[in-house]
């Protein structure tokens, strides 16, 4: 039955996504972190998603029946240098009075976030509906 | 003599294996709509199902269905040419998918109601006309 293999597919979608709002939420969360003892801030980091074949082990499934889930491949890191800002009175800054946050960028991150949670409910919706016509088909006949 | 009563069936039951792939199909573009290279890819219900009836006579669809290695003749997936390019060579457009998930999800409800109907009325033929 490959209406079940929706769910496999939408799931991988929606703990994709969540993934990737997880990263978000660490992201905006690191936005005013500064510099630690080691000069090194905080740096964005982002997900780079990858078509994964769900239900490609079975070998009497065609080649065609196997559909495309999706996973995290990797997470990046952002190489951007950290915003520096002139503060010689804060506790961390450099011997020329700067003090360097992270390279997050808010707007980026709420657009990345806004996408997103637009990606997840689609998937959710996705389940829902072949769930109903998983249900409908097994009041096949009855009614 | 026991195909003729479902050969009206055979005809809906392929139509719903077609719809139940091409909802998966789509189900797999939604799922990659942020992957980077991803191509959309679709399949053209009419002539799938075309091929799938072998365009000969009803009955023969049944056969070439079991000669079939995989089960069933598989619809040729096509790639879809996307409205507006994208930066990461995504083909995946939102609107379009949804659209045709929806589209697709409501043929495949009035497939199993055209089954619905059949077996109903093929249980009200078998009735004994005494019954109430």
């Amino acid at each position: 039955m490959s209406m079940l293999k929706i769910f496999d597919v939408a799931s991988s979608a929606i703990s994709a996504q969540s993934q990737r709002l997880n990263v978000v939420a660490s992201n905006l969360s690191n936005a005013d972190t500064v510099a630690g003892p080691d000069g090194q801030a905080y740096k964005a980091r982002q997900v780079v998603f990858q078509t994964a074949l769900v239900g490609s082990r079975d070998a009497f499934v065609p080649a065609t029946d196997t559909s495309a889930g999706v996973r995290v491949s990797t997470v990046t890191e952002n190489s951007a240098p950290g915003r520096r800002v002139h503060d010689p009175r804060h506790p961390s800054a450099d011997a020329e009075g700067y003090v360097t946050y992270s390279n997050v960028n808010p707007v980026e991150e709420m657009v990345n976030m806004i996408s997103a949670s637009r990606s997840y409910q689609n998937s959710v919706e996705v389940m829902n509906t072949a769930r109903s016509l998983l249900q409908k088909t097994l009041q096949m006949g009855q009614s | 003599m026991i195909n003729r009563l479902t050969d009206a069936l055979d005809f809906h039951a392929q139509a719903l294996v077609l719809r139940s792939q091409r909802q998966q199909l789509i189900a797999g573009n939604i799922a990659n709509v942020d992957t980077p290279g991803y191509q959309a890819r679709d399949f053209d219900f009419a002539s799938a199902l075309r091929a799938a009836r072998g365009g000969g006579a009803a009955g023969e669809g049944i056969a070439r269905d079991i000669l079939t290695p995989g089960g069933r003749p598989q619809p040729t997936l096509r790639f879809v040419h996307p409205a507006q390019t994208n930066l990461d060579g995504n083909s995946v457009d939102m609107d379009r998918e949804r659209a045709n998930f929806m589209d697709n999800a409501l043929k495949f409800d009035a497939t199993l109601r055209f089954i619905n109907g059949n077996v109903r009325t093929t249980l009200d033929a078998m009735k004994s006309p005494n019954s109430p």
